[in-house]
């Protein structure tokens, strides 16, 4: 695990992970990398701090409830107290505090968990660029001139940097398990470095409603080691169709719920002429009928 | 000559909205026919669809947002049960269907069932707490009232003619623009948010001016009610923040209808642009939902614990910083487009700062119990209720405010239970109290207690079996506005949530069985006093129902809690003070202006929406007209004969000297 735990605050959290992980959940608290691991922690202790007062502020308003019930003749009636400067004091106190040190929290987590910031490693980041699509996934491998639709291959315990962006609409990149999404944005490229301790699969999707094929824009996400990797990269350069233009406007067109496939080579500089829009942009739905007055009925490529 | 409509716009081949639309046609036909029959029209034309009375229209405003808030409440029924239905499967709604109910149902509960009976609350009781006998502007509350039922219209009239918007009710572009959502969706969602916000907007200066210009003589500003103050702040946030939201989608409709480029892909358009200005709108709109709703709190803690507010001036104070400070906090509502540690670090920690206001005041609430005598009807419920489902959804909603916490669960299940936790257990628990508190201020009679309970605790109960499991998917990753499920694990959780919704349902029948229960026995509730709850502010001062007038005299106020002061010298004295000289009363005139500028309203949005630049232009010079015609009428107001005024407040005085009467031999007097 590159990243040190330098806050004390952290190392609570961490603390009560396994004891989360233990009750079932197999989401963002059971964290499968290092950003994972670091957000979650930080999402553990901020409620853990604000629980802190939350839970008594709970209590004290049922017992004042009760305690001073009509009908409660032992609680003594003051119908006239409605100030005391100390309570006041104690009032502003009390959240003030809490929030200064949730700030705390919020300053070091936002710089240490920055979405663009490289991870630290002995190896080298894996480069993959992500374009957004409607409605499914493309994953471009530059360095080993293959992509893939709907399913990312990452090599385990080596960081990966992601260059994202969008064909068309808004999306969001978000594997829960490794942590921290992003936007995917048209026009935009969004950098974002995870990693995946352990071999594994993992679900991927997005995180921001793009449309009718929204629901099945998951991905499955195939940690492997390295060699694996590689062997990955080199099966899927021998075989399947090349993402040149033709075969990206193809891909460009909406369709839903997308097998998983690959491509054997990559038109060169292609995500950065997406990113730029050098490529029109994805062309939206095409009806199949157009006489149905100002509603969308058809929803492009569904099969 | 009929633009894009045409015959096929019509849902003939989508059994559901076929279906639902066709009942709800006859529902209306048959409720016009009834009043018809009845020969009821020309007293509705009179007391109600003309009438200027703060008060008639707060009703009216409550009226439009129950029957949307059931609305709402049926799209909400379809989309849990859609997603219990769908794990593997195609469930029943395709997601052509399933968008426009999300859609729907966050466009309808936040502008036209929320709005409306928050500013519904805000007519009714602020001139009646400001010892006023109307808001500023009366007419001008008639039109904003209209120009809101007028939106609400139209959201209803997309599921019958064409559609509503597929793309959330924040319609972001660039799936938003003509080139992914060509249909007339986005335009239905636009213009009934543009015409309902010119309403709103109007609202917001009608407020703002009457709190400041129109408070009776000795009402400063510290001393009116808390809700007056919370009425103070949420007007002007709306005054701040609805332009912005007008601008907004003014430019995403000049994107949709003549091709310019805000907000698109191409030709230089940024879409995020619309992001930014819309939460800039879209952040300070929830504390103008929610502010009026701490007012009614306010009132509520402090009537049953038969104490006062418990430090008034910092409560004030609070309310103003949550005012202030929710116009910074925009940003957080996307800390994930990656904007960079120090932007995301000042809106985190800007929107954690606004719980110190709102801790603030939930201490101030639990310390206003301190030492009181708490009774528990039902407004306490919802306000003991509300405490401990806010303060939960506050803490939610600080996780949120923490960048790297928000990188997990942005726009997840989370997000949704965190979201309904503030907003149901915020506005829609205190409306209720407000409801129940105001009602017999409203109609002379107190709402069944019984089953007001017994609603309160279906909704409580409800509420945290549909959402806390919404919270735990969240954090197995689950996004929200999923058509189908892919993932297994998650069906248990669905389900517990489906249950929910059951219990829910549950509590929305009792509710409406309280409302008749409630009305068959209004005799035996009646309220004679006009003083229900022992309260301590001036509405309370007046005869239930309040008559039109409000005041007969207008009150002369000396300290804090206006009425409880006057209440307390008759108690102590035994007697009212002596009677004063009545003398006659100018009211407003009715001014059927509301109505005739939201039907044409209601017109120019339908032609535009569909493209009948004819008819859309006669919709805006017709509704002009109205506006011209009525600055040039003749007569402004009526007067009130002062025996007429007489004769109401000795009525009001009789009864309360009957009450003093009672309670002296009693032996409940000092």
């Amino acid at each position: 695990m590159p990243a040190k735990v330098r806050n004390r605050t952290f190392r609570f959290g961490l603390a009560t992970l396994p004891a989360l992980s233990l009750c079932g959940c197999s989401g963002v608290l059971d964290p499968a990398g290092p950003v994972g691991k670091d957000d979650a922690t930080i999402l553990i202790d901020a409620l853990a701090i604000m629980l802190a007062i939350v839970i008594p502020t709970i209590l004290l308003a049922f017992w004042m409830a009760w305690r001073y019930r009509a009908s409660n003749s032992k609680a003594r009636y003051r119908p006239y107290w409605s100030y005391s400067g100390r309570i006041e004091a104690v009032v502003w106190a009390i959240p003030t505090l809490t929030i200064m040190f949730l700030g705390g929290v919020i300053w070091i987590g936002s710089y240490k968990l920055d979405p663009f910031r490289p991870l630290a490693s002995k190896t080298p980041a894996e480069e993959v660029q992500v374009v957004a699509l409607d409605w499914k996934w493309l994953f471009i491998y530059p360095k080993e001139g293959v992509a893939s639709v709907n399913q990312l291959v990452v090599p385990a315990a080596t960081p990966v940097h992601f260059s994202i962006t969008s064909a068309s609409v808004f999306n969001i990149f978000f594997v829960p398990r490794l942590g921290t999404m992003i936007y995917a944005m048209p026009g935009m490229v969004s950098q974002l470095s995870l990693q995946a301790d352990r071999p594994g699969t993992l679900l991927g999707q997005s995180s921001h409603f793009s449309g009718d094929g929204f629901s099945d824009m998951g991905f499955q996400v195939k940690s492997v080691p390295p060699v694996q990797f590689a062997a990955w990269a080199q099966s899927a350069g021998g075989g399947g169709p090349v993402l040149d233009g033709a075969a990206y406007a193809a891909l460009a067109r909406q369709s839903q719920n997308v097998k998983p496939f690959t491509y054997r080579g990559v038109a060169p500089g292609l995500f950065l002429a997406i990113a730029t829009q050098k490529i029109a942009p994805g062309p939206g739905p095409e009806p199949q009928n157009a006489s149905h007055a100002g509603r969308e009925v058809a929803s492009g490529g569904r099969r | 000559m009929f633009g894009k409509l045409n015959w096929s716009a019509i849902p003939i081949d989508q059994p559901i909205p076929l279906i639902t639309s066709m009942v709800l046609i006859l529902i209306i036909l048959g409720v016009l026919g009834l009043i018809t029959a009845k020969g009821w029209w020309p007293y509705l034309w009179r007391e109600w669809i003309t009438t200027v009375d703060h008060k008639r229209i707060g009703i009216m405003y409550c009226l439009l947002g129950v029957v949307m808030l059931i609305r709402g409440f049926s799209d909400a029924i379809m989309m849990r049960s859609q997603q219990a239905l769908a794990i593997h499967a195609a469930g029943y709604l395709p997601p052509e269907h399933y968008d426009q109910i999300f859609s729907a149902h966050g466009t309808i509960m936040i502008f036209f069932a929320a709005m409306p009976m928050v500013i519904g609350m805000m007519n009714f009781v602020t001139p009646l707490q400001l010892g006023v006998r109307d808001v500023a502007f009366p007419t001008m509350n008639s039109v904003s009232f209209w120009l809101t039922a007028a939106g609400a219209l139209l959201v209803n009239m997309s599921l019958f003619i064409g559609e509503f918007a597929r793309t959330g009710w924040l319609p972001y572009p660039p799936l938003s623009e003509t080139a992914y959502s060509p249909g007339v969706g986005v335009d239905y969602y636009l213009w009934a948010v543009q015409i309902s916000g010119v309403g709103t907007l109007m609202t917001g200066i009608n407020f703002v001016t009457t709190v400041l210009k129109m408070r009776c003589p000795g009402m400063s500003y510290l001393r009116m009610p808390m809700f007056c103050w919370t009425t103070l702040a949420a007007s002007l946030l709306i005054v701040a923040v609805f332009p912005i939201l007008t601008a907004t989608l003014a430019m995403l409709s000049l994107d949709r209808f003549f091709g310019w480029h805000f907000f698109t892909n191409t030709a230089g358009g940024n879409p995020m642009m619309f992001v930014n200005l819309i939460w800039a709108w879209g952040h300070p709109e929830v504390y103008i939902l929610v502010l009026p709703a701490f007012g009614i709190f306010s009132e509520v803690f402090s009537t049953f614990s038969g104490k006062p507010l418990f430090g008034y001036r910092s409560m004030v104070a609070a309310t103003l910083f949550i005012c202030i400070v929710s116009m910074m906090v925009w940003l957080h509502h996307f800390f994930t487009m990656g904007s960079g540690p120090a932007v995301n670090t000042a809106f985190g920690i800007a929107t954690s700062v606004i719980a110190v206001g709102t801790g603030v005041k939930i201490y101030n609430w639990i310390f206003t119990m301190y030492g009181g005598r708490v009774r528990f009807s039902v407004p306490m419920l919802w306000s003991l209720g509300f405490i401990f489902t806010f303060v939960i959804g506050g803490m939610t909603g600080v996780l949120l405010a923490v960048p790297p916490a928000d990188f997990l669960v942005h726009n997840s299940m989370f997000l949704v239970a965190h979201f309904h936790n503030v907003i149901v257990g915020g506005v829609i628990f205190g409306l209720f109290a407000g409801l129940d508190y105001w009602f017999p201020k409203a109609f002379g009679f107190r709402l069944h207690q019984g089953w007001g309970k017994a609603t309160f605790w279906f909704a409580i109960v409800g509420f945290w079996v549909t959402f806390a499991p919404l919270y735990w998917l969240g954090l197995e990753g689950m996004t929200r506005r999923l058509q189908h499920i892919n993932v297994e694990a998650w069906r248990p959780m669905l389900y517990v949530s489906l249950f929910g919704v059951g219990l829910l349902v549950i509590g929305v029948i009792c509710q409406v069985v309280m409302l008749v229960v409630s009305i068959l026995r209004r005799d035996e509730l009646r309220d004679v006093t006009g003083d229900p709850w022992d309260g301590r502010s001036l509405e309370w001062a007046t005869p239930s129902p309040a008559p039109f007038f409000n005041f007969a005299v207008l009150p002369n106020v000396e300290g804090e809690e206006a009425y409880w002061g006057i209440k307390l010298r008759a108690i102590e004295t035994q007697h009212l003070s002596p009677e004063p000289k009545y003398e006659p009363i100018e009211m407003p005139a009715n001014s059927p202006v509301g109505f005739f500028t939201a039907f044409f309203a209601t017109v120019t949005g339908f032609s535009l929406i569909w493209q009948i630049w004819w008819l859309a232009a006669l919709g805006l010079v017709a509704a002009f007209a109205g506006f011209v015609v009525f600055a040039w009428r003749d007569v402004h107001d009526f007067h009130v004969p002062a025996d007429e005024v007489a004769r109401v407040d000795r009525a009001r005085r009789a009864a309360r000297e009957a009450e003093i009467e009672r309670l002296a031999q009693q032996g409940a007097l000092p």
